[in-house]
């Protein structure tokens, strides 16, 4: 019986570190999207913010619905995603204190080097889809309510197709989060839409590349919101709000813009001065 | 720190006596057949008796019955009067024809036994080292038990019960698996705890073992006692059929 | 097939530059198993103890029920935890979500069942042999289970090995309650996904390559305990 004493100390003596871990640092817990994770903005832009706040910051990367809901929920600080009508929502249903632009990418539809539906190089995205839907050429979509999926499907209606009653045939949802999409996406020769900055770093190409671009209706807002404390008393409203004012600010707004791969910018901030 | 009453027979007071141990009216059928065949058995304090038979009598089952291991279909068993409990099951020692050495050391099996019977922690010590003295496994107190040989094993099961100081030791045939020198030396063990004042059951079908060993013999023949007599008379003058064919080696019906 | 290939260099890398990130995720991984692991021990082990030892009404139910909890899906598991340490749950106040404690409690519940099946074969296994011993020596219920335990310390091993092979190999629960967060909740198995969502599956590959010379590494280690017990013919 002394043995089953010593294993249940030894068991609370290991948990204890885990438990009491953070518990003392400054941190606040943003709940934001697997593709702005992807893209690589946030282990960029956050150390400077940390370096200059001494606050850290925790990303829960989850797809746009789920982060949505954990902010409804409390759990988070701060809400950072791009689907901005859910976003108004949020904030009028008095989950969130206020919405503010902080910066836009873009998104691109990706295809096969053969191009089935002979769309590359194209300009127009409403265009684009009709000749998919017409070819019934394979379309993947990341079928998950995100941020992303909302866009595709406001693409889909503003071309006036139906595509859910394809799903199943050359329509195919994946449930999934960008990156799984586009393995998903490259594996069966399908066409996709991605953010920009989900694409440019990821690394399972193929012979894949960008065959429709620049249309203005492809372009993604990012909005960033305080989780409401009146609703969620523990929300760590100075640490968050500090945050949102970098974001916001002029070195924040910087900073976003400064961040490349291969070159190229992803994010344009467009914070209202 | 020490709550229970030790329950060794040390301090046993005469209404947790478990001696005379009695079985009245013991049977057991298994498929149709009579295994125990309303048995009426008393073993009084002092005798060693001896409880012998062919192989298949049922002398195992009616030790193990008298014991408590084993639930007779009908029929009662009587511990000093009063019905079996497991208070006072450290009154009884019981050794198996094969013996169960604890994953530990030789040592730490006898403290076992004797923690078991709410002996106080540094009598458990001395109690110990001198119960594996007496059975003259001193030098192998520390090896783990279980790499022990055959006979030191059950010597070592037997030092176990003894330790705890029983009013009875019941041993169900233990020399079975043991070559000649093992059995002289358990045979030993045995008498010599006789002589020290606990009463002996003890199971065998060897005639040469019952006739060195025994005051007293319960003679078993298909589930019933054929005979339970001081062992002069039992091999001079058998009253049973089957006792006198037994004694003589021939086959029994 | 050049991702085997490119998988095994990036283990390679990995390891021989004993890259920080690796260590991290390696030692977080083993300190969130190992933890729910011998949580699970204590609560399972004499569970198993229990239903080997004591009969009575239901124990064939009870039996059926332990051994389907066996399969529990580690993301339904994950779920559940979640919506319990959520804000909006019964303890939110207790501000373990997105924490490594959180991520053992999950692992723990996944594993009690497998932990407690498994000991309750192998203590029934060892009563056969002892019971009517302990029975002649007096032990009660409370003896018999506590001298079971530990006689079969060393068969135990194999219960906490097929618990601890769950954990650290799951990734359904730790993801959804640890949020895969970068130095804090980061283990093994979420870092694999997170990277095979980037398309990067050559360093997925190579960390799942490590991960499973992790489990290896752990199963060789209990052997060579359980050899050792068998010497003493303690095993």
């Amino acid at each position: 019986m002394r043995r089953l004493g010593l294993l249940l100390v030894a068991a609370a003596a290991l948990l204890a570190p885990i438990t009491g871990a953070g518990a003392a640092e400054k941190f606040i817990t943003v709940q934001s999207t697997t593709s702005t994770q992807n893209s690589g903005l946030f282990d960029y832009i956050l150390p400077v913010f940390t370096k200059k706040t001494g606050i850290e910051v925790r990303v829960v990367a989850v797809g746009t619905g789920q982060a949505i809901k954990n902010a409804a929920n409390g759990d988070g600080d701060v809400l950072f995603v791009h689907a901005k009508p859910a976003e108004e929502k949020f904030v009028a249903s008095g989950g969130g204190v206020a919405r503010f632009d902080v910066m836009y990418n873009d998104f691109v539809f990706v295809g096969p080097k053969a191009d089935p539906a002979k769309i590359a190089g194209g300009k127009d995205a409403v265009k684009a889809l009709q000749t998919i839907a017409a070819d019934k050429a394979p379309f993947a979509s990341r079928g998950d309510d995100s941020g992303t999926h909302k866009k595709e499907k406001r693409l889909w209606k503003a071309a006036g197709i139906d595509q859910a009653k394809a799903s199943g045939d050359w329509y195919r949802e994946t449930g999934s989060g960008m990156g799984a999409t586009l393995n998903a996406a490259v594996g069966m020769g399908a066409y996709t839409m991605s953010d920009r900055a989900t694409w440019i770093s990821f690394k399972n190409k193929g012979d894949y590349s960008v065959v429709v671009e620049g249309d203005p209706l492809l372009f993604n807002q990012y909005g960033v919101i305080l989780v409401n404390p009146k609703k969620h008393p523990h929300v760590k409203v100075a640490e968050g709000q500090a945050f949102i004012d970098w974001l916001l600010s002029d070195e924040g707004q910087k900073t976003i813009a400064s961040y490349k791969i291969d070159g190229q910018q992803l994010f344009y901030p467009n914070a209202k001065k | 720190m020490q709550h229970s009453p030790d329950r060794s027979a040390v301090r046993a007071g005469p209404a947790d006596q478990v001696l005379p141990v009695r079985g009245i009216g013991l049977t057991i059928r298994r498929g149709g057949r009579a295994l125990l065949d309303g048995v009426d058995i008393a073993i009084e304090p002092g005798p060693l008796t001896v409880i012998m038979g062919p192989n298949g009598a049922g002398k195992s089952l009616l030790l193990r019955v008298l014991a408590n291991l084993v639930q007779p279909d009908s029929g009662l068993v009587t511990w000093g009067g009063t019905v079996p409990n497991r208070a006072r099951a450290p009154r009884l020692g019981f050794v198996f024809q094969k013996p169960v050495m604890l994953r530990r050391s030789a040592i730490d099996n006898v403290r076992y036994a004797l923690k078991a019977a709410d002996v106080p922690r540094a009598e458990r010590d001395r109690r110990a080292a001198e119960a594996l003295a007496q059975a003259g496994l001193e030098r192998l107190a520390d090896a783990p038990a279980r790499v022990l040989s055959g006979g030191e094993q059950q010597r070592l099961a037997i030092a176990r019960a003894l330790a705890i100081r029983p009013e009875i030791l019941l041993l169900d045939e233990p020399t079975a698996n043991l070559d000649p020198a093992a059995t002289l030396a358990i045979e030993t063990l045995v008498q010599a705890a006789h002589r020290a004042g606990t009463t002996i059951a003890f199971v065998t079908h060897d005639l040469g073992q019952a006739r060195r060993l025994a005051n007293d013999i319960v003679f078993v023949h298909h589930g019933r006692i054929a005979e339970h007599t001081p062992a002069y008379r039992f091999f001079s003058e058998p009253s049973s059929e089957a006792a006198t064919a037994f004694i003589e080696g021939r086959l029994m019906p | 097939m050049q991702d085997f290939g490119a998988a095994f260099g990036e283990a390679f890398r990995l390891l021989v530059s004993l890259d920080r990130d690796l260590v991290e995720i390696v030692a977080l991984s083993l300190r969130v198993s190992l933890g729910a692991v011998l949580a699970a021990a204590a609560i399972g082990m004499p569970i198993g103890a229990a239903l080997a030892v004591a009969r009575f009404p239901g124990r064939g139910a009870a039996l059926v029920a332990l051994n389907s909890l066996m399969g529990l899906p580690p993301v339904v598991v994950g779920l559940l935890v979640y919506l319990a340490l959520s804000r909006a749950g019964p303890l939110g106040p207790l501000g373990l979500l997105y924490t490594p404690a959180a991520m053992t409690m999950a692992q723990m519940i996944l594993v009690v069942p497998i932990v407690a099946a498994v000991s309750r074969q192998t203590i029934e296994d060892m009563k056969e042999e002892y019971e009517e011993q302990l029975r002649v020596l007096g032990v009660g219920p409370a003896g018999m289970i506590a001298t079971l335990l530990w006689d079969a310390r060393f068969s135990l091993l194999t219960a906490l090995l097929a618990g601890f092979g769950r954990a650290i190999a799951e990734v359904g629960a730790v993801i959804i309650v640890g949020g895969n967060i970068n130095h804090v909740t980061r283990v093994m198995t979420t870092a694999i996904a997170l990277e095979t969502s980037k398309g990067d599956l050559a360093l997925a590959l190579g960390l799942g390559l490590i991960l499973l010379g992790l489990a290896i590494a752990v199963n060789a280690a209990v052997m060579v305990i359980r050899r050792t017990g068998n010497h003493a013919a303690f095993a």
